[in-house]
C-alpha cells in the first residue's frame, strides 16, 4: 500500500498527521509531506487508512 | 419576535438557539430544503448539510470572503482613517489571498507553534493556582478565557498585561458588536489605534523573530508589503485568535465536568489525546463564518443573488449523519472525523496548529491539577453564540 498527496488539494488541514504521524508531515507551510517514499509497513497500514478518511479536502490517495 | 418557522426565519441570537443550536439545525437539515433563508440582521442563507458546506468553502469565486461576519455591515459604515486596513488573508479572495496566506503560514506550522508548549503549560498552572484551593473556579472566566489571549500577544510581541483590554476589544467585534454598529466600529478602531502605534514602534526598533518586525520586512514580487497589509494580519490575529480558542477551551471544560466516563478515558489512556481533541473541536465547533455572493447562482436549488450572505454553519456540517455516525455522541476514539471546526479550502483556518496545541495543553493541565470536578448549577452557565458560540460563565466544584 502506497500514499500520495494531491498538493493542489491539500490545505494543510494536519489531520493526516495527527492520524498517522509515522506517515504524514508539515512542510514549512504546514500543508502535508509524506515520509515514506513507496510501500508502507503493513502495522502502518490501517493509520494511513485512517489518516485519507480524516482529510477534509479528500486529498489523499491510497494505491493499494 | 419569537421564531415560528425556523426554515424561513432562523434566528442566529435568538437565546435559546445560541444554548442549544443543533436541534434547529437538524430540523433544518432533515426538512425538504436543508439550506433555510431568514430576513434577520441583514439577511443570510443557512446550509446545514456536510458537503453543501463544504462545497461552499471550496468555491471560493462564487462564495467571496468580502464580508465574512454573519451580520450585515451597517449601509455606508464610516470606517474613519482606517478605512483600507482590512483582516487578510480571511477577508481577502484570490488573487491576493495567496501571498496574504503564504507570509503568515511558516508561523502557524505544527513544528513552528511547538515553542509555545512550556509557556502555555506554565500559564495554565499559574491560572489555576490561583483558584486551585478555594475548591471552586469558573472554568470559562477564570481559565479558558485568559490563556488564548496572553498566547497571542506573547506571538505578536506584546504585552501579557492588556490581556483584559484585548479581549474586551474582541467581543466588542464579535460579540456584542455583531448587533451592535457602535461598539464594533468603536472595538475595531481601538484594535487598530493600538497596533497602528505597535508598527510605528517596531518600524523605529525591529525586534528579532517578532511577527509584526517580520511582516513589515517582508516582499512579495520584489516589492516591500504595504504596511496596510501588516495592519490588518494584526488585527486579524486578535479578533480570529481569542474568541475562537477560548470557546473551545471552554466548551470542551464544560462537556468533560459532565463526562466522568470521558476524563477516565484520557486519564487511562493518553494516547489518546490527539483524537479526542479533534472529536472534542468536532462536537464544539465554535466558528460561524459568512460569504458573499459574488453573482447570481443556483446553489442546490437555491436562488441565491450577488449580495447575498451565506453562513458558513461549521458546527452544523460537523453534526451531520450523512457524514459522522452517531453525531450529537462524543466519541473520544472516533475512527473517522472528516471535521471541518477549522474550515475548508483556500480559507482552513491558519491558525489551527496552534489552536490544538493550546486546547490540549489546556484540557491536560486541568485534569492533571483538577481531575475531578462537575459545574456548580447546570442552569447558570452562559453561552455567547452567532459567529463564535461557547460558554462564558461555567462555575464548577471539585
Ligand atoms: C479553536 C480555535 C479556532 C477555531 C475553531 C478557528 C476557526 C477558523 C475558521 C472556521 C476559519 C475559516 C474562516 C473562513 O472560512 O472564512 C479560520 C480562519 C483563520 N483563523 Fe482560526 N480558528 C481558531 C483559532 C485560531 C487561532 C489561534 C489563530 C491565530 C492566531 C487563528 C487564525 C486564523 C486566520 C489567520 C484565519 C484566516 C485564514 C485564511 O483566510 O486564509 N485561528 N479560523
Ligand atoms: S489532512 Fe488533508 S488537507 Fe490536511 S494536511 Fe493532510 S492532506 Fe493536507
Amino acid at each position: 500500500m502506497k500514499v500520495r498527496v494531491n498538493d493542489g488539494a491539500c490545505h494543510g488541514h494536519q489531520m493526516c498527521a495527527i492520524a498517522a504521524p509515522e506517515v504524514f508531515g508539515s512542510d514549512d507551510y504546514g500543508n502535508a509531506v509524506v515520509l515514506i517514499e513507496g510501500d508502507l509497513p503493513a502495522d502502518l497500514e490501517a493509520k494511513a487508512r485512517r489518516a485519507e478518511g480524516n482529510c477534509p479536502e479528500r486529498a489523499i490517495t491510497i494505491e493499494e | 419576535m419569537s421564531v415560528t418557522d425556523p426554515l424561513t426565519d432562523y434566528d442566529i441570537f435568538d437565546r435559546d438557539y445560541v444554548l442549544d443550536p443543533f436541534p434547529v439545525q437538524e430540523a433544518i437539515r432533515e426538512s425538504g430544503c436543508p439550506i433555510a433563508h431568514t430576513e434577520r440582521w441583514g439577511g443570510s442563507w443557512l446550509p446545514t448539510r456536510y458537503e453543501d458546506v463544504v462545497a461552499l468553502a471550496q468555491e471560493y469565486e462564487t462564495f467571496t470572503s468580502r464580508q465574512i461576519l454573519v451580520t450585515a455591515p451597517p449601509p455606508q459604515q464610516a470606517e474613519g482613517a482606517y478605512a483600507g486596513v482590512a483582516a487578510p488573508p480571511i477577508s481577502s479572495d484570490p488573487p491576493e489571498h495567496h501571498w496574504h496566506r503564504r507570509l503568515i503560514l511558516p508561523f502557524f506550522a505544527p513544528q513552528a507553534v511547538a515553542k509555545y508548549e512550556e509557556g502555555t503549560r506554565d500559564l495554565c498552572n499559574q491560572l489555576i493556582d490561583r483558584f486551585v484551593e478555594s475548591g471552586e473556579g469558573d472554568a470559562a472566566a477564570d481559565y479558558a478565557q485568559q490563556i488564548p489571549v496572553r498566547v497571542i500577544a506573547t506571538m505578536l510581541g506584546v504585552p501579557t498585561d492588556l490581556s483584559d483590554t484585548f479581549t474586551g476589544w474582541v467581543r466588542g467585534v464579535l460579540e456584542a458588536g455583531l448587533t451592535d454598529p457602535k461598539i464594533r466600529l468603536e472595538s475595531r478602531m481601538k484594535i487598530l489605534d493600538y497596533f497602528k502605534e505597535q508598527i510605528e514602534d517596531r518600524k523605529a526598533n525591529p525586534r528579532e523573530n517578532d511577527l509584526i518586525t517580520t511582516l513589515l520586512n517582508s516582499e512579495v514580487d520584489g516589492q516591500k508589503v504595504p504596511e496596510e497589509y501588516v495592519h490588518g494580519v494584526c488585527n486579524l490575529m486578535l479578533v480570529a485568535g481569542v474568541d475562537t480558542t477560548w470557546s473551545a477551551i471552554g466548551a470542551s471544560l464544560w462537556h468533560l465536568a459532565q463526562h466522568p466516563e470521558h476524563r477516565r478515558q484520557l486519564r487511562e489512556n493518553p494516547d489518546l489525546w490527539p483524537m479526542a481533541i479533534e472529536e472534542l473541536l468536532r462536537a464544539y465547533a465554535p466558528v460561524t463564518m459568512a460569504r458573499l455572493v459574488d453573482h447570481d447562482v443556483e446553489f442546490q436549488g437555491c436562488p441565491m443573488k450577488a449580495g447575498d450572505r451565506v453562513l458558513m454553519a461549521f458546527p452544523a456540517a460537523n453534526r451531520d449523519p450523512r457524514q459522522f455516525e452517531n453525531p450529537d455522541e462524543v466519541i473520544l476514539d472516533r475512527e473517522h472525523n472528516r471535521h471541518v471546526a477549522f474550515g475548508a479550502g483556500i480559507h482552513r483556518c491558519a491558525g489551527s496548529n496552534l489552536a490544538r496545541l493550546e486546547l490540549r495543553v489546556a484540557l491536560q493541565t486541568w485534569l492533571a491539577r483538577i481531575p475531578e470536578f462537575e459545574l456548580v448549577d447546570p442552569e447558570s452557565v452562559t453561552w455567547a453564540g452567532g459567529q463564535v458560540r461557547g460558554p462564558r460563565i461555567c462555575k464548577v466544584r471539585f
